[in-house]
């Protein structure tokens, strides 16, 4: 036995030795990870961003060099702090927390310190900043915008989050990557894909050689270059009317689907959300919950649609054969349907029959059509579901499939979303705002100018999108070429536009007639009511407008949506006409329409509700006038903080 | 003249030492700071200086196998007086390195007289057991051998040097071979194990598994007993003994809060499981099982062992050898210096076994437990097993007081094996 003991040690020392190095060499792949963690520096290299064109090959995003102060803190050797944020021109507190942040995040992986630099705040840092190991600058590529417009649909590029990071493992912290719009929607085709070198390095963080000659080193592809179907021209045309107003605009070519123009009020310059302060604006734009500057309005605002949802309550009665172009409907300062109140509607003519009736947009006259196509139904559910059908078809009701990151669906009730809220059995008149856009119908601007363009066109439409194409070569998208056909015959919509023209001509409209263009609107003034504490209060009516122009080769249609500008007219059919004369004959000679508007502001309505005070609504005599000198003023970050 | 009188040096074991230096070498030339390496006998590095201390240890070879083979032992009480003096001499004279005084410096050279003190040592132990009528049996003699084991230990402790102290351990084996029981083996694992076991696991599983322990100790015991017809065993002894590990235990975690000094529970920590802190304390070890993980199988390439080459593992010429040897030579590589270092202790034994003379036994004994020693010790250390314990790898360590010593020590036993045919009392 004494003479086996030592034996017996040194051979199950050493067969545990053995299975220890087995395990550590052969199966623990986690070292081999952490051994080219440690010894493999990887540079990245980022290509530059795609640029962004409008259809007329105007430059509207383009990049600039910025620099980037980034950490790695295992590589952090002692320093003069005190240097450091003198030539970063930081507080103390604000470099201990940035290092303490890149030190959660990792001790090996690069973090940013100080981003985007301009050249001139990167100057003295070039020289000293060697004498800071584990700190060092990335050059990185920002944007640099052509134009003082159009912020909300070209979006704005941030670093990216950790849920991002976590969620696509292209990304590392400090890149950058869409946060909204278009550079959020076609991001992956902006970025390109980012390259990288790798070297071996020493334990001090020192790059020795390529890593193994340089076989793992990736090039960067460049970002690709987009066309978007915008026209600048118009854009900042568009931007400039609604100065001082609150709403959104969108213009589209209706034999193509493209989106010629996507506006929404308040917006500001896209080019705060870039360099040094860019935090700071972008938490003034997102945290502005008054005017909701960050809310795209064009997309994302679901109002009742008003008036303009007449014309396809007339197409929808055509189309089921309870309404004949020539019938008359008398109206008497309103219908009355046996409610308690009846529906009312201002002083016209009548009787009238379908054309006069969409020229003055009487409400008594689309209130008996809306209750007929209901009733024609076995039930008023089953009634309410054609009806349904026909005006889902036009792309209302559920999301358009454009291409852009934000939208609601708007709402078109069916028969199971009045049997759901309702008890008992329900009839036509219960629901009989749908009759003239107002009740449980809701829409969005792009929904309402895809509508337009569908009528335009007489029974079709594209799938509104943004782009045009990509490096220069046109997209050939199914998606974007593809007819969607509503379920209108299209004969039924020459009377209806006839109607829409002669809202021009003599009815609602008549005061905004652009010489030498054929246009055909709608009008809509649309109730609406907020709740302030707790209390709903009845403001002032939105000002709506939808057109097409020109009447028999239509090359635009848009919906003008103005929050709180009281009726059609006074606001949102002078935009829409002074848009289409810009676009079709690319001058303005209604000046005195661009007057008014440059002259007059809804800022006092809108702040009518957080008075504290009693306050009339839908007042007679527009108060916005205000010096002419104060037109043209745009909304500065700071004032958005306000 | 008769038939022993030609020496036969045993090839085996000098192979193995050869390969060891070799490939020991080779790993310190792998882990050398340098981005290119110059030639070969560069002094300015640490390749270069091993190199030659090489060609100095093949000189002291020399010199050991044609001094005459009966001066180790006559002179081994003198040889052992020296090398106190010499631990004593550092206190005066010593030159502090790391913290440490350990060495003297010899002009441009340090020299560190505890790698030799321990084959002075073993030459004593050897010497003073295998006289005639000394026997570990006799108190007075167990004393004796203990205080010539004891004495340098405490010398090397206050240097600090623990590390090179704890290698004394390894005359237990040389010791139990001439007689010393195993409980004194057996008692120090369990006072380990408690010890060990009680920072990691609740104190009432130690309680349990120590009461389990010793209920089925005692019940096999009384069966033994009955067979044999003895006597039943005293119950109370076994009672004892379980109030005695429970109070250890239970001071264990006192021992280890406010005895042990920051670094030692930092290592122990680290090997435990009970902090995990790669960036700082655990920084060593992690990063020697890093360039363990990155060898694979076969290695790899000078260019392509990033850790070694990048210089991620500190001390990895000297004391963390091994992991250069893994990263570099791969799992086949690392197995193979561990089955050279299994086969040289198993030679010694054997060789140990077949001397007709007791001081070449024990000696050769004394042998083959400090080599064991500094294998467990140091090369559990790198693969993450045990704690950082600052000794180095027989002969493929960076160093040359290191290499000398343990070439000393294991010529010398070959010096006497090579003549233990003729070499009797």
């Amino acid at each position: 036995m004494k003479k086996l003991l030592l034996l017996f040690i040194v051979t199950l020392v050493g067969c545990i030795y053995i299975g220890r190095l087995f395990y550590l060499q052969i199966l623990s792949d986690d070292l081999k990870v952490q051994a080219e963690n440690n010894a493999v520096k990887t540079v990245y290299e980022y290509p530059e961003r795609g640029f962004i064109y409008d259809r007329n090959g105007e430059l509207m995003v383009a990049n600039q060099v910025a620099y980037d102060v980034m950490i790695i803190p295992n590589e952090v050797k002692e320093f003069d702090t005190l240097q450091l944020c003198q030539l970063l021109q930081i507080k103390k507190e604000h470099l201990s927390k940035k290092i303490a942040d890149a030190k959660h995040w990792s001790w090996r992986k690069p973090s940013v310190v100080i981003p985007q630099l301009t050249q001139l705040e990167y100057a003295p840092l070039q020289e000293k900043l060697r004498k800071f190991p584990g700190f060092y600058i990335q050059r990185r590529s920002l944007r640099k915008y052509m134009v003082d417009h159009s912020a909300s649909v070209l979006g704005y590029i941030r670093e990216v989050n950790q849920a991002k990071i976590e969620q696509d493992d292209y990304y590392q912290l400090g890149d950058l990557a869409g946060k909204s719009g278009i550079e959020l929607q076609y991001e992956e085709e902006l970025r390109g894909e980012k390259g990288y070198k790798k070297y071996t390095r020493d334990h001090f963080g020192r790059a020795i050689k390529p890593y193994k000659e340089g076989s793992q080193n990736l090039d960067p592809v460049a970002g690709t270059d987009l066309t978007v179907t915008l026209d600048t021209e118009l854009q900042a045309y568009a931007e400039q009317l609604m100065v001082n107003k609150r709403g959104g605009i969108v213009a589209i070519q209706p034999k193509t689907g493209e989106i010629l123009s996507l506006v929404t009020a308040p917006n500001y310059d896209p080019s705060i959300l870039m360099g040094r302060d860019r935090s700071k604006n972008i938490n003034a734009i997102i945290r502005d919950s008054v005017r909701l500057p960050n809310v795209n309005r064009a997309l994302q605002a679901q109002y009742s649609p008003g008036s303009p949802f007449k014309v396809i309550n007339a197409l929808v009665g055509l189309q089921e054969g309870v309404v004949s172009t020539s019938e008359r409907f008398r109206c008497n300062h309103g219908y009355d349907y046996g409610g308690r109140k009846k529906l009312g509607c201002h002083a016209h003519a009548s009787p009238l029959a379908m054309e006069k009736g969409i020229a003055e947009s009487c409400n008594s006259y689309f209130a008996q059509v809306y209750r007929r196509i209901i009733e024609k139904g076995d039930t008023s559910a089953e009634g309410m579901d054609t009806w349904n059908k026909h005006v889902t078809s036009f792309g209302l009701g559920n999301f358009l499939g454009y291409d852009l990151p934000v939208g609601l669906p708007g709402r078109i009730p069916d028969g199971d979303y009045y049997n759901a809220r309702t008890k008992y059995k329900w009839y036509a008149p219960m629901t009989i705002s749908n009759a003239i856009g107002q009740g449980e119908v809701a829409t969005t601007p792009i929904q309402l100018a895809n509508m337009t363009a569908a009528i335009a066109n007489r029974g079709y439409y594209y799938t509104p999108h943004i782009i045009k194409a990509m490096n220069g070569k046109p997209i050939n998208d199914p998606k974007y070429t593809e007819k969607h056909f509503t379920t209108i015959d299209p004969q039924h919509f020459e009377p209806v536009i006839e109607g829409m023209n002669e809202v021009y001509n003599s009815g609602t409209a008549k005061w905004v007639q652009v010489p030498g263009i054929e246009i055909c609107g709608k009008t809509g003034t649309v109730e609406n009511k907020t709740k302030i504490d707790g209390k709903t209060v009845q403001l002032t009516d939105h000002s709506v407008f939808i057109a097409f122009a020109p009447k028999d080769d239509p090359q635009i249609a848009l919906a003008v949506f103005i929050e709180n500008g009281y009726w059609g007219s006074r606001y949102a059919a002078k935009i829409a006409s002074l848009l289409i004369e810009k676009h079709i004959k690319g001058e303005i000679t209604r000046t005195d329409l661009e007057n008014y508007l440059m002259t007059h502001s809804l800022e006092y309505e809108y702040a009518k509700p957080y008075s504290g005070k009693e306050f009339k609504i839908n007042e007679a005599i527009d108060n916005g006038l205000i010096k002419p000198g104060d037109s043209l003023h745009r909304p500065d970050p700071n004032d958005i903080l306000k | 003249m008769g038939i022993g009188d030609k020496p036969r040096y045993d090839p085996w074991t000098i192979l193995i030492y050869m390969g060891l230096v070799v490939m020991g070498w080779f790993s310190i030339y792998s882990a050398a700071p340098v981005v290119e390496h110059g030639s070969l006998l560069d002094m300015e590095m640490v390749y270069g200086k091993q190199l030659l201390w090489i060609g100095m240890a093949l000189f002291l070879i020399v010199i050991i196998l044609a001094i005459e083979v009966k001066f180790y032992e006559r002179f081994a009480g003198l040889i052992y007086i020296i090398a106190l003096i010499s631990l004593i001499g550092l206190f005066v004279f010593g030159k502090e390195i790391n913290g440490a005084v350990s060495w003297y410096g010899i002009g441009p050279m340090t020299l560190q007289p505890s790698e030799f003190a321990k084959c002075a040592t073993a030459l004593a132990v050897a010497k003073y057991l295998s006289q005639l009528n000394v026997s570990l049996k006799n108190p007075k003699d167990f004393m004796i051998v203990a205080g010539i084991i004891l004495l340098p230990m405490l010398l090397i402790i206050p240097q600090p040097d623990p590390g090179s102290a704890l290698v004394y351990a390894a005359f237990f084996f040389a010791l139990h071979r001439e007689g010393l029981s195993l409980w004194y083996l057996s008692l120090g694992v369990i006072a380990l194990a408690l010890f060990l076991g009680s920072l990691v696991i609740s104190i009432w599983w130690i309680f349990l598994i120590v009461v389990a322990v010793l209920a089925l100790m005692y019940t096999l015991s009384r069966k033994r007993n009955h067979k044999k017809r003895l006597p039943k065993p005293n119950p109370y002894v076994y009672i004892i003994a379980g109030i005695v590990c429970m109070g250890y235990s239970l001071s264990s975690s006192y021992i280890f809060e406010n005895v042990l000094k920051d670094r030692h529970r930092n290592r122990i920590n680290i090997v435990l499981g009970r902090v995990e802190d790669d960036a700082g304390i655990g920084y060593n070890i992690n990063q020697s099982e890093i360039a363990l993980g990155n060898g694979g199988w076969t290695g790899k390439s000078l260019s392509e062992a990033t850790q070694t080459r990048g210089g991620y593992v500190p001390e990895q010429h000297t004391d963390f050898v091994f992991s250069a040897v893994g990263e570099v030579s791969g799992f086949l590589g690392a197995t193979l210096v561990i089955v050279f270092f299994m086969l040289l202790i198993y030679r010694i034994i054997i060789m140990a076994e077949r001397q007709r003379n007791q001081f070449a036994r024990i000696y050769g004994y004394g042998v083959a437990g400090i080599f064991f020693l500094h294998f467990f010790v140091n090369i559990g250390m790198v693969i993450g097993l045990l704690p950082t314990v600052g000794i180095p790898l027989p002969f493929m360590s960076y160093g040359g007081s290191g290499l000398w010593g343990f070439t000393i020590l294991l010529f010398i036993f070959v010096k006497l094996d090579a003549h233990r045919m003729s070499y009797d009392h």
